[in-house]
């Protein structure tokens, strides 16, 4: 199985652990990725800005990938929902996609519609398949607890995400925690946001909406908190500090990536997945499988 | 936005046709004022001071000034909680957007945000890439990136003109 790979922005600059993770994944489920070096920003942070430039960059994206055949597969929420709701709305309009491909003109470059995008977690679950997954677990994380975060671009808009799971109580990732073996704890707050849309404008309410949600994987005292996004992870991780701190609150939350916690399970080592590189960590963990 | 009282004569009726015109933005007129929004939206329940269907009965009243000008419009964290639940398929996340960019035509932008664009035509990316980048992706094995510019400076060329013809035009003022 192929799929083309979408760096993105933030996670192969702040997140190496995540892509470090991710390669292997891949590889030891015979998925190859394929690098394509034209990619560029998918156009997320435009959109506040203005949409048709966001869709425009996107659009770039989706064409270069176009050349390849392949489907696109990303580690990035924001980069999975903002190039699907791009490749939607140029399937789905016409004007649109003409107007988009006269401006991907300058550039030698054209549009053309059925590009398929998937966040990385959902390409597992959809293509890659579980029974596939699992049949590859050489050893089990069995006694190790993690609470599942969603995010929210991974499953929504659901227009465009496609209904392959429910925006409102999701299971995916519950599922793909227990295929290694592990227990997923529901702490209530696992399809919460983040808030990291925020940061930029409103610290102290980007925090708030953090602090909710590691307060509740903090109570259930989980092995770690379960992420798939690097949005997520700049506030869950990159803020937690700062968020005990200014709550003058004891938090300490552990945080993963998924394809970390997987990784294990396929039988790579914590140093070949990049735990190192996590920043609130937890050791047993790592010493356990070490 | 924190006025209790709307003062429909400063009432333009043409900001909601004109937030309809835009894509994302024609669901707006099915609001019947339910509220779901709200008891959904995440941003809310940490802020209560924020509150989606307040914003779409002001755009429907045409109170242009006050909700462009308006720092909610920018609390938006784009969870997508109050699309999902809307029960007239209004797409409030969408309409946050759009009236976020006519708030950047008129004028209203967070630095934060335009410094990105110089930032994309510089590089193509929010991250600058270096050796120092490169030499720490090569050290675990992982491929180099590299920074394809030339297309965004062709296509961000509109945009950052414009932008920088409305800070022109702010400094004039």
């Amino acid at each position: 199985m192929k799929a083309l790979f979408f760096p993105g922005c933030t996670v192969p600059v702040r997140n190496l652990n995540y892509e470090l993770a991710a390669r292997k994944v891949a590889q030891a489920l015979d998925l190859e990725l394929v690098d394509e070096p034209g990619f560029g920003c998918c156009g997320f942070p435009l959109r506040s800005l203005a949409v048709a430039d966001s869709l425009l960059l996107a659009a770039r994206n989706l064409a270069l990938a176009g050349a390849s055949g392949l489907p696109l597969v990303t580690l990035c929420s924001a980069c999975a929902g903002t190039l699907a709701e791009a490749a939607h709305s140029l399937d789905h309009d016409e004007a649109v996609r003409d107007q988009v491909n006269e401006q991907l003109a300058q550039l030698g470059l054209s549009y053309t519609p059925g590009q398929r995008v998937f966040h990385f977690i959902r390409f597992l679950v959809t293509e890659v398949g579980l029974d596939r997954i699992e049949a590859k677990v050489v050893r089990s994380l069995k006694g190790w607890r993690f609470s599942p975060h969603y995010g929210c671009h991974y499953l929504k808009p659901s227009q465009v995400s496609g209904g392959f799971d429910d925006p409102h109580r999701p299971v995916t990732l519950k599922r793909l925690i227990e295929i290694t073996g592990a227990e997923s704890i529901d702490d209530g707050r696992t399809a919460d946001c983040c808030g990291g849309g925020l940061l930029g404008l409103n610290e102290e309410l980007a925090n708030k909406m953090s602090l909710s949600r590691l307060k509740a994987a903090g109570d259930r005292e989980v092995d770690g908190l379960v992420l798939i996004c690097p949005f997520c992870n700049v506030m869950l991780e990159g803020q937690q500090k700062k968020i005990g701190k200014q709550f003058d609150l004891p938090i300490k939350v552990p945080i993963f990536f998924y394809p970390q916690i997987l990784g294990l399970a396929l039988g790579y080592s914590p140093d070949e997945l990049g735990f190192k590189l996590n920043r609130v960590k937890n050791k047993e963990l790592a010493e356990a499988f070490g | 936005m924190a006025e209790a009282v709307i003062d429909l004569s400063r009432a333009d009726l043409g900001l909601a046709e004109e937030v309809a015109a835009r894509p994302g933005g024609a669901s707006l007129r099915a609001c019947f004022t339910c509220g779901a929004c709200t008891a959904a939206c995440q941003v809310h329940r940490q802020g209560p001071d924020y509150d989606p269907r307040r914003i779409i009965r002001l755009v429907l009243l045409g109170q242009r000034e006050e909700v462009l000008s308006s720092p909610f419009i920018w609390q938006c964290a784009t969870c997508y909680s109050c699309q999902e639940i809307c029960p007239m398929g209004v797409r409030f996340a969408d309409l946050s957007f759009v009236l976020k960019n006519l708030a950047v035509e008129e004028g209203y932008s967070p630095p934060s945000l335009t410094a990105q664009v110089e930032l994309l035509r510089g590089h193509g990316r929010l991250y600058e890439i270096t050796d120092f980048e490169n030499q720490k992706r090569t050290d675990l094995g992982l491929p180099e990136i590299r920074e394809k510019a030339a297309d965004f400076q062709v296509m961000l060329a509109d945009l950052s003109g414009r932008l920088a013809g409305r800070a022109e035009a702010e400094s004039e003022a």
